[in-house]
């Protein structure tokens, strides 16, 4: 029973991880109806960014409180990699709305292999490993929990608190969903969709900043490479949860958590991944529209 | 109502003010991008600790060279392309074309002495400046031979264009024979000429010509039939270790295995294939993805059979049709069968004419299944899956086949690989190669096999390239290594050449069934991948 809660707890943090990414996929999706590829990268340029102020942090102070260390990182981690979302979407989508359907998809798996080797030429190919800025743990009742899994845990949902707000209750989330369902209709009615398709990039790449962020601090590592297998397990975690429904990619990527924690407990590590696609193909074939996801209507 | 103009609008800015702004935009952006990436680099000290060094200059560089790049972009290339669009008043003709003004006889003429004069004095012009300018000199020779070569073709045009293909093939058949021979002339000796072509061949001949077949074989599937495969790579895979296997195990021929490969890839082809019928669009690409990672994992992980990362090595060659044999040891080793000097070439220019001759099968076959009921069925569903089934069509076997056959070719071309490299491990068969072979399909033109040869040749044969451009060493310092850019050059091209050209280098298709003539339809007339 411990080590069941053991990994539930592992499996949240992973969880909350992939949540976060899986939002930037479900969102993009929702609204332009492409999956963007480079978002894992995204991702990854995140994390970089992250661990590069961490150095700066570590080489101007003598000693910086972690909170502190964690926001400023956070922070400059989402401008950094908003802008860099902002404008791949200016350069390799926005030319192509409205072009042939495979044309944007091209651009940016293009994009995703540029921006990672980007990362490899200026930032060099080696794993970067930081010393541990969290080490407490707690143990209650047999199960540890670290503080680095309970701020994991906090910061993903004070963000989704906020980013519920922001899609729900203020006019720009209105925009968004309006754009959503009809495009057109949108920009009859007075909305700017190129603007509101340049934010909704900006916001799903700060929130896989702070994905990204909270991995370095999790793993202590990061390295160019690191951006497919999350990206994939995020995008995967986005469908599960029904692509487009926002709900829908927390919760889906809550689920790949508990099913990755679970599966390389009780079966295999080795095969962790594989589990992970398994499901993948199989959700897609059996429930397309995924779990909480609108079943598509055909228009003939 | 009266109209009020803001007194903003009736001062249009100037093109060079325009210009000026968008730079200053396009410089501050980059230096937002570049500042913590290219201005600090992370790096390990002696205690094996990271810490950031600075790259000011480097930053510095990099965001002039963007914003006097806009500012020349704005100010004087879009100005210069909206005039290119415009008739003169007076005569009423368009400006001559940018390719006329390159391409001049003057100029061709010049190039052509400029290279043959460098290439008669090869052997004494580094003894003549010294080694650093000898390296730029050759430079400019190669940059000559592009010249002259382009010019051949552009003065030519009318005539490569109407017999393309042929010219292709001979080019491609002689490719071998004129690099040897060549490279004999330059060398003064045939060995030596053996030798120098092994780069020639290999690298650019057989490395070019595997992606060529696979990019054909993954055109019957996404560009054909339309259902977008991410998880092509699979395939290969499975012949390689297909070949891999067989033949280290049970010492089966390559020419037994070949077609056994295939067939096992097109099974899995279905077996893959039956899953997804129902998906279309992303979500079958999705679902591809997955299938070519689980493979590439369960390759990874399946030590037993596999030997896992390490990979299988010691592969067997391909022999010369059971006659001959390519290893030196063997009684029947060609030299010695021919009498002829031992050369590893033999061998390369050997698997040079197999690959060759496997992508024309490709070829022939995808240009003969396009005129059989299958085929009209695959771009049948392309362009309209619902179409298709209220017309009878049974769209179950139409994309089982198209899958199984796409699959044979990435198995054919497997089982090829795996006898080059004699060592095959999953490193190989990353998603990247999926995603490039995926690139070029669609760089090419979907559907059109001259389109993706050419898109091959360029985009492998330019990253290929950067292997050699070893003068810019004497630029860039010691420690710079242009294949390092590789990748990075080439995830930018594809962005690139998709925003340049979203129908890819070929657009138009020719139809296969028509009423009286033959017309090219141009590629936005044609709708893709929505079954």
């Amino acid at each position: 029973m411990q080590y069941f809660v053991q990994q539930l707890i592992n499996g949240l943090t992973l969880g909350s991880i992939y949540g976060l990414i899986a939002i930037g996929y479900t969102m993009v999706y929702g609204i332009i109806g492409m999956i963007n590829f480079a978002h894992g990268d995204i991702f990854m340029v995140g994390a970089f960014a992250a661990l590069i102020v961490f150095l700066i942090l570590g080489a101007l102070f003598y000693s910086v409180p972690v909170v502190i260390a964690l926001l400023v990182m956070m922070i400059v981690a989402m401008l950094l990699t908003s802008l860099y979302n902002w404008t791949i979407e200016k350069v390799a989508y926005r030319p192509l709305r409205g072009s042939f359907r495979l044309a944007p998809l091209i651009t940016a798996i293009g994009m995703s292999i540029a921006l990672s080797n980007f990362v490899q030429v200026t930032q060099g190919p080696r794993n970067k490993p930081i010393p541990p800025m969290v080490s407490t743990v707690y143990s209650i009742d047999g199960v540890s929990v670290s503080l680095k899994q309970i701020i994991i845990v906090i910061v993903t949902a004070l963000l989704l608190a906020v980013f519920w707000y922001l899609v729900n209750k203020t006019s720009l989330g209105r925009a968004q969903r309006a754009c959503e369902q009809d495009r057109k209709m949108a920009a009859l009615l007075g909305i700017d969709v190129d603007r509101t398709i340049s934010i909704t990039f900006i916001m799903g790449a700060a929130l896989a900043a702070v994905a990204g962020t909270l991995f370095l601090m999790y793993y202590g590592v990061v390295a160019f490479s690191d951006g497919f297998t999350p990206g994939v397990k995020a995008f995967t975690a986005a469908v599960l949860g029904g692509i487009g429904s926002l709900p829908g990619a927390v919760l889906g990527g809550l689920l790949i958590g508990f099913i990755e924690s679970m599966w390389s407990a009780y079966f295999s590590i080795d095969y962790k991944d594989v589990a992970a696609f398994s499901i993948l193909a199989i959700v897609l074939i059996f429930l397309p529209s995924g779990i909480l996801g609108r079943p598509e209507v055909e228009k003939v | 109502m009266a109209v009020t103009v803001s007194p903003e609008r009736d001062t249009v800015a100037t093109p060079t003010q325009r210009a000026l702004k968008e730079a200053f935009y396009a410089g501050a952006i980059s230096l937002g991008l570049f500042v913590l990436f290219i201005g600090l680099k992370t790096g390990q000290n002696m205690r094996n600790e990271l810490v950031v060094t600075t790259r000011w200059g480097l930053l510095a560089a990099v965001v002039i060279a963007t914003a006097v790049g806009r500012f020349l972009y704005i100010a004087y290339g879009q100005p210069f392309m909206a005039n290119q669009k415009i008739t003169n008043v007076a005569t009423g003709l368009l400006p001559a074309s940018v390719a006329s003004r390159f391409f001049q006889l003057p100029w061709f003429i010049a190039a052509v002495v400029a290279m043959v004069l460098l290439f008669a004095l090869n052997n004494s012009l580094a003894g003549w400046v010294g080694a650093e300018p000898a390296g730029y000199l050759q430079f400019l020779r190669a940059l000559a031979v592009i010249y002259v070569l382009a010019c051949v073709i552009y003065y030519f045009r009318a005539f490569i264009h109407a017999n393309f293909t042929k010219l292709g093939i001979t080019a491609l058949v002689l490719y071998p024979i004129l690099v040897v021979a060549v490279l004999s002339l330059n060398a003064w000796s045939i060995a030596g000429g053996l030798q120098g072509s092994l780069k020639w061949v290999d690298n650019f001949g057989i490395q070019i010509l595997i992606y060529v077949m696979l990019a054909w074989g993954l055109n019957i599937v996404v560009g054909l039939a339309g259902l977008l495969d991410l998880g092509y790579v699979a395939f290969y895979a499975l012949g390689a270790y297909a070949y891999a296997l067989l033949a280290t195990h049970f010492g089966l021929s390559f020419w037994i295995l070949l077609p056994a490969a295939g067939a096992m890839a097109a099974l899995w082809g279905v077996l893959l294939g039956f899953p997804v019928l129902r998906l279309r669009g992303d979500y079958l690409a999705i679902v591809t993805l997955a299938f070519g990672e689980i493979i590439r994992l369960v390759l990874i992980n399946w030590r037993d059979v596999t030997n896992g990362s390490a990979g299988i090595s010691g592969i067997p060659k391909v022999s010369f049709f059971g006659l001959m044999s390519f290893n030196v040891s063997d009684p029947n080793y060609i030299a010695k069968v021919l009498g002829i000097a031992q050369s590893g070439a033999y061998y390369k220019i050997f698997l040079y004419y197999l690959i060759l001759a496997l992508c024309l099968l490709t070829a022939f076959v995808t240009i003969r299944l396009r005129r059989l009921p299958v085929g009209r069925a695959w771009e049948a569903l392309r362009e309209d899956e619902i179409a298709c089934r209220s017309l009878g069509i049974n769209t179950t076997t139409t994309k089982l086949t198209a899958f199984a056959t796409g699959a044979m070719f990435g198995g054919f071309a497997g089982s090829f690989f795996a006898a080059r490299q004699g060592f095959v491990s999953p490193e190989s068969f990353v998603f990247l190669e999926s995603a490039i072979i995926l690139a070029i399909v669609v760089l090419g033109g979907m559907g059109s096999l001259v389109g993706i040869a050419v898109a091959a040749m360029v985009m492998i044969g330019g990253t290929e390239a950067l292997r050699e451009l070893d003068f810019l060493k004497q630029i860039f310092g010691p420690d710079f290594t242009p294949e390092l850019y590789r990748m990075l050059l080439f995830g930018m091209a594809m962005v690139i050449v998709m925003l340049w050209k979203p129908r890819g280098f070929v657009g138009s298709r020719e139809p296969t069934a028509f009423l009286k003539e033959r017309r090219a339809v141009s590629g936005s007339f044609t709708k893709e991948g929505h079954g």
